[in-house]
């Protein structure tokens, strides 16, 4: 028997029921009202917002974007008004255009940073997920070095999971040996799912200048170009933990959101599709029953059944 | 922001690396002045944002030099295909503080943005001046345009091949109320130094997604972080920090 329509793109992350499995990805969304000015964004299953920090932070020099074949490369370096602003200003604003649970992205610097931070959007109500990065590429002496050591992912895992009721998810970075390792150490110490990946590491020289495109040199790559990679890790994540795991990386139409879900994820993040389309989200959302058909796929839900 | 295809009605040279490029469609989205356009293109994952030159009832023009990849592949781009624009980019000039007799300066791809501000400027009865720096008399555009609108135009070139010898800056006229400003970076901080009065300036950045989503455009100003594709590309002369 056929499903009721909008049944078949129902999933369940964490507890928490989504209308559908598509989540802009963090950093390629603000805090989502650049967005609602072309669509109304409560047709999303929720989104990931910019991510905070404990403090405000500038973020790092221009040039912060470079290009490459099917992707780009970015070094915003974490760029944000810091949790305080973003529970007095950003928080209220969005409660206007959205009103579904929103997944807060957490950075930090120290693991008392990640616990802090998160303690603070504890008490926000709208704040549905805690979705931690320890992964981003682009800042020193911190970020990524706890996504790249299965110790200090376990010990920022266990410290914001003692400060939240919230589902906690631990986002990842592809810029490590051992993804399953990674992915193994965050589930023992707690957290409730897993998202990857993060970007990769890369870099652009601009030949006329021979000189590096991007201020600092090195940066994230994102886009089409990284979905094979992405696809990968997740496979590999999905059997390796039995807690729900966010796919992301190039992903861009509703076909990558069935090949990520059919590698095991439980819903799918899009991100640097947004910066290009501004409605891809919305997209992929409408063409996701289509391409469903098209493979005899009655649900979502049925897809999540990884085995091998 | 509007996202909207656009019919290339035209795309002709107008120097050895300077095209006009005039767009057919819902342009709605396109409300100032100093506003830009961001220009999705076949085979380039980021789109490429491009300064409105002229607005019309159903048409935009562009002005626009080929630097890269994404502007030589517009360059190649044909009348009557289409284009996947973002339209109504960035904040525009303040026309309010134009007063009486505006400065205008430009400085090569720079000169663009001015125009369509020149008109409204014109329309409006103010005394426009123009000064639009060129390196060489080959490179010179728009010149006419300017004088068609009737402002008082007169053009620099760095080697004397045509108009003035020099920069803008050696041009500028005595008495002015206001500036708008674009062009390269060492010509806007020698405007900067130079000028007498308030005024504006319309800075560049590489950017991501042109919509303020981001943060790849990001500037300090004095007052706070600002993005060049949402609060900008125009800032006041009194909040840019032109040091970095």
């Amino acid at each position: 028997m056929r499903e009721k329509a909008a049944d078949r793109l129902r999933v369940d992350l964490c507890g928490i029921e989504l209308e559908n499995p598509v989540i802009p990805a963090s950093g390629t969304f603000g805090y989502g009202y650049e967005f609602a000015e072309i669509y109304d964004i409560n047709r999303l299953g929720t989104f990931s917002f910019k991510g905070t920090t404990r403090q405000p932070r500038f973020g790092n020099p221009t040039p912060r974007i470079a290009e490459c074949p099917a992707g780009m490369i970015n070094a915003v370096g974490l760029q944000n008004p810091g949790v305080e602003k973003v529970i007095s200003e950003e928080l209220p604003r969005l409660k206007k255009v959205f009103s579904k649970p929103v997944m807060a992205n957490v950075s930090g610097f120290s693991i008392e940073e990640y616990a802090e931070t998160c303690a603070m959007l504890e008490a926000e109500e709208q704040v549905g997920w805690l979705e931690v990065n320890i992964s981003c590429p682009n800042v020193h002496g911190g970020g990524m070095s706890f996504g790249t050591d299965p110790k200090q992912a376990a010990a920022v895992t266990r410290a914001v999971r003692a400060v939240t009721k919230k589902p906690v998810i631990m986002k990842l970075s592809p810029n490590v040996t051992d993804i399953a390792e990674m992915a193994a150490a965050c589930e023992e110490a707690g957290a409730d799912g897993i998202s990857l990946i993060n970007t990769l590491q890369g870099m652009r020289i601009n030949l006329k200048t021979r000189r590096p495109v991007l201020a600092n040199v090195m940066g994230g790559v994102s886009g089409p170009c990284v979905f094979p990679v992405a696809l990968r890790m997740v496979w590999q994540v999905c059997r390796t933990v039995k807690i729900p795991v966010i796919g992301m990386g190039g992903v861009s139409t509703a076909e990558d959101v069935l090949e990520m879900m059919t590698a095991g994820a439980a819903a799918v993040e899009v991100g640097a599709a947004n910066l290009t389309d501004p409605r891809a989200c919305l997209r992929i959302i409408e063409e996701l029953p289509a391409a469903m058909d098209r493979y005899g796929i009655r649900s979502l839900r049925e897809l999540r059944s990884p085995e091998g | 922001m509007e996202q909207t295809l656009l019919r290339i009605e035209e795309n002709r040279p107008l120097t050895r690396d300077i095209l006009k490029i005039r767009l057919t469609g819902d342009v709605s989205g396109v409300e100032r002045p100093g506003q830009f356009v961001n220009i999705k293109l076949e085979g380039l994952f980021l789109r490429r944002p491009i300064s409105v030159f002229d607005r019309e009832e159903d048409a935009i023009t562009l002005i626009y030099r080929t630097v890269g990849v994404g502007t030589r592949r517009l360059s190649e781009m044909k009348a009557g295909e289409t284009l996947d624009v973002l339209t109504g980019l960035g904040n525009g000039y303040d026309l309010t503080r134009a007063g009486d007799r505006p400065l205008l300066l430009g400085g090569g791809a720079g000169v663009p943005p001015l125009y369509w501000l020149a008109r409204v400027l014109r329309e409006q009865g103010k005394r426009v001046t123009a000064v639009l720096g060129f390196n060489s008399a080959e490179d010179v555009f728009a010149e006419e345009d300017f004088r068609k609108l009737g402002c008082e135009t007169t053009v620099t070139t760095a080697d004397g091949s045509h108009g003035i010898r020099g920069f803008v800056t050696d041009a500028m006229p005595e008495e002015y109320s206001y500036f708008y400003a674009c062009g390269p970076e060492p010509m806007m901080r020698a405007v900067d130094r130079r000028a007498k009065t308030e005024g504006e300036f319309s800075l560049e950045e590489r950017m991501g997604c042109g919509f303020g989503a981001c943060m790849g455009c990001s500037c300090r100003t004095r007052d706070g972080m600002k993005r060049i594709c949402r609060e900008g590309p125009v800032l006041r002369r009194g909040e840019i920090l032109w040091e970095k």
